[in-house]
């Protein structure tokens, strides 16, 4: 008692007093910080929690197969099989990695190691716009200017096709930006060593530069592909959007994502919750592709 | 190969690497000059009017409502995100179990698509807590979407103010929290504005995740409580009624002039980082 008093009374003299406060102070925002930082794990357990607790059981009571490989997605008629989408959302999204990918991984080359300074400050900015444009501008466009062109080519506007190519073009500026800080993350001895052995610059940089950076530009590819798959709206107005199997890449096609953002806003009861796994094999993919990344990344380091 | 005989792979390799770029230049400058010039024709000032009416497809509710969608966002992810920022950068120690775990997290948020917020949102904040299709829930969604964004370039920014600065604070006496918000914020703050700036852009630009959460009334909302839809919305509802093309350009125009100056501001910001940076302790 008395040295509880004493220590109450010490306390009480300015300087202790300010640096017990201090100390308490720094504790709080410590902890302040901590949790603040912690809200990133809530929303993420959330998330999950909220998209299992709907989605599972409607999957359970469609039954797991009949959801994932029925080709009927009819919800009056209370069929709900989601495989037409999880192949359009395939199919879409390689699509977009085929016209996307090289262009990208072969422009960030350019960029890196054979455009001069003058070009290179007009077509940098020109590739961050590009990453800044909303994808409803990039689905108008899409719309309007190469669903006709598609139209007098093909003979089929909204398609498969179209969305790829649209895809393609909006994971541009991600593949171009990523796999150019990979290419420029590589040593100047590379190049140099491959010139010094008498290799021309072209073969120095594809055959040399490129290789040693690899596990970067897995890493762009890895990070486009998580783009396409989950873009929403371009993919909407340029697609489509027939809930059925895609017969080739001229027939119209809708991805998971179309089918949840256009049945959503109407849908009650089953289909509601069958709508909502459909978000959870989307988030499944999301999950692969997050775990992909990890791995390239370590592998990397 | 150099100098005697020409090497044909090189200079199929050239080819492919101007090519590729040309086409992508192309992509880009294509687009962005195909809508304006469709657009740009368009802008009058009618599509500023106050008021949206059926016949006249006004912007300015929408532009109102994305403001406010904006600053509703930044209000709840900012501080959060730099708050969580600080814990990461100047607590916790390096690759310590808690640090890998927001890392894996954030990490996780950063590569959910946009529509998996609607979704999100739609149960949590419209269903389960009643809030209804409103500006709030739509405002909510969005702050936990950008909130990985603003956390991660605000680590970056603080990660790259020297340790000098922080051993100099502790050496004339200041605590931790001080030296945090007396010296280590004030010098990252450019670099923390330029992501807050990009978060910026990725409300503006989002609809995907608001047509869920927040809806599609064409008026400026009253209440944060009433659904509202922002410019992005507002476009593509525009282009699916498929009535007024000429206008649904027009809109284009207005993004894609937001996306350039929010770009052009961000740029400029993390210029502003790399010089103090760079400058060390000179200025």
């Amino acid at each position: 008692m008395s040295m509880r008093a004493s220590i109450r009374n010490a306390a009480s003299v300015g300087t202790a007093r300010g640096l017990r406060s201090r100390a308490a102070a720094e504790t709080v925002m410590r902890i302040v910080f901590l949790i603040a930082a912690c809200a990133c794990i809530l929303c993420v357990g959330l998330i999950c929690a909220f998209l299992l607790a709907n989605g599972a059981p409607a999957i359970a009571r469609i039954g797991p197969l009949k959801f994932l490989f029925g080709l009927d997605w009819k919800p009056g008629r209370n069929l709900y099989g989601a495989a037409p989408m999880i192949v359009g959302s395939l199919f879409v999204t390689a699509g977009a990695v085929i016209a996307g990918v090289p262009i990208g991984v072969l422009t960030a080359v350019f960029l890196a190691r054979f455009c001069g300074k003058r070009l290179y400050r007009f077509i940098s900015p020109a590739i961050s716009m590009m990453a800044g444009i909303p994808s409803v501008v990039y689905g108008f466009f899409g719309m309007t200017a190469l669903v006709p062109v598609m139209r007098a080519w093909f003979g089929a506007g909204k398609s498969v096709l179209t969305a790829s190519i649209l895809l393609g073009i909006m994971i541009l500026p991600t593949v171009i930006r990523v796999s150019e800080s990979a290419l420029r993350a590589v040593p100047d001895s590379y190049y140099e060593g491959a010139a010094a052995l008498g290799a021309s610059r072209e073969r120095s940089v594809f055959f040399c530069v490129l290789p040693a950076a690899k596990s970067g530009v897995i890493a762009a590819v890895v990070l486009g592909i998580g783009r396409a798959i989950g873009e929403t709206m371009a993919v909407i107005m340029v697609a489509g959007n027939q809930a059925v199997m895609p017969g080739g890449i001229l027939s119209g096609v809708r991805t998971l994502t179309a089918n949840i953002a256009l049945e959503m806003g109407y849908a009650a009861d089953l289909h509601r919750e069958a709508l909502i796994g459909c978000a959870v094999v989307l988030f499944a993919f999301i999950l692969l592709i997050n775990l992909l990344l990890s791995a390239v990344k370590r592998k990397g380091a | 190969m150099r100098g005697g005989r020409i090497d044909p792979v090189s200079i199929v390799l050239r080819i492919a690497a101007c090519a590729s770029a040309a086409c992508a230049a192309l992509a880009g400058v294509g687009m962005i000059g195909f809508i304006l010039i469709k657009g740009v024709p368009h802008i009058a000032p009618s599509l500023f009017a106050w008021r949206y009416t059926s016949d006249n497809v006004s912007m300015t509710p929408a532009i109102i409502n994305t403001v406010i969608m904006t600053a509703m966002a930044l209000l709840i992810a900012a501080p959060l995100g730099i708050l969580a920022a600080v814990y990461l950068s100047e607590y916790a120690r390096r690759g310590s179990r808690a640090v890998r775990i927001i890392r894996v997290a954030s990490e996780t948020l950063a590569g959910i698509p946009s529509i998996i917020y609607g979704l999100f949102g739609f149960l949590f904040f419209v269903v389960a807590l009643r809030w209804g299709l409103s500006m709030l829930a739509g405002g909510f969604t969005l702050s936990i979407m950008i909130l990985p964004l603003v956390t991660r370039t605000a680590e970056e920014a603080l990660l790259a103010v020297p340790d000098m600065y922080r051993e100099g604070s502790f050496a004339l006496g200041a605590g931790r929290v001080r030296t945090v918000f007396r010296v280590a914020l004030p010098a990252a703050a450019p670099g923390i504005l330029a992501g807050v700036i990009l978060a910026v852009g990725r409300v503006v630009g989002e609809s995907a995740a608001l047509i869920l959460t927040a809806g599609t009334a064409a008026k400026a909302s009253a209440s944060l409580m009433k659904s509202g839809r922002t410019m992005a919305v507002h476009m593509y509802n525009l282009s699916s009624e498929g009535l007024h093309i000429n206008q649904t350009y027009a809109c284009a125009v207005v993004l894609i002039a937001l996306a350039a100056m929010i770009n052009a501001l961000s740029s400029w910001a993390a210029r502003k980082a790399e010089r103090a940076a760079l400058g060390g302790g000179n200025d």
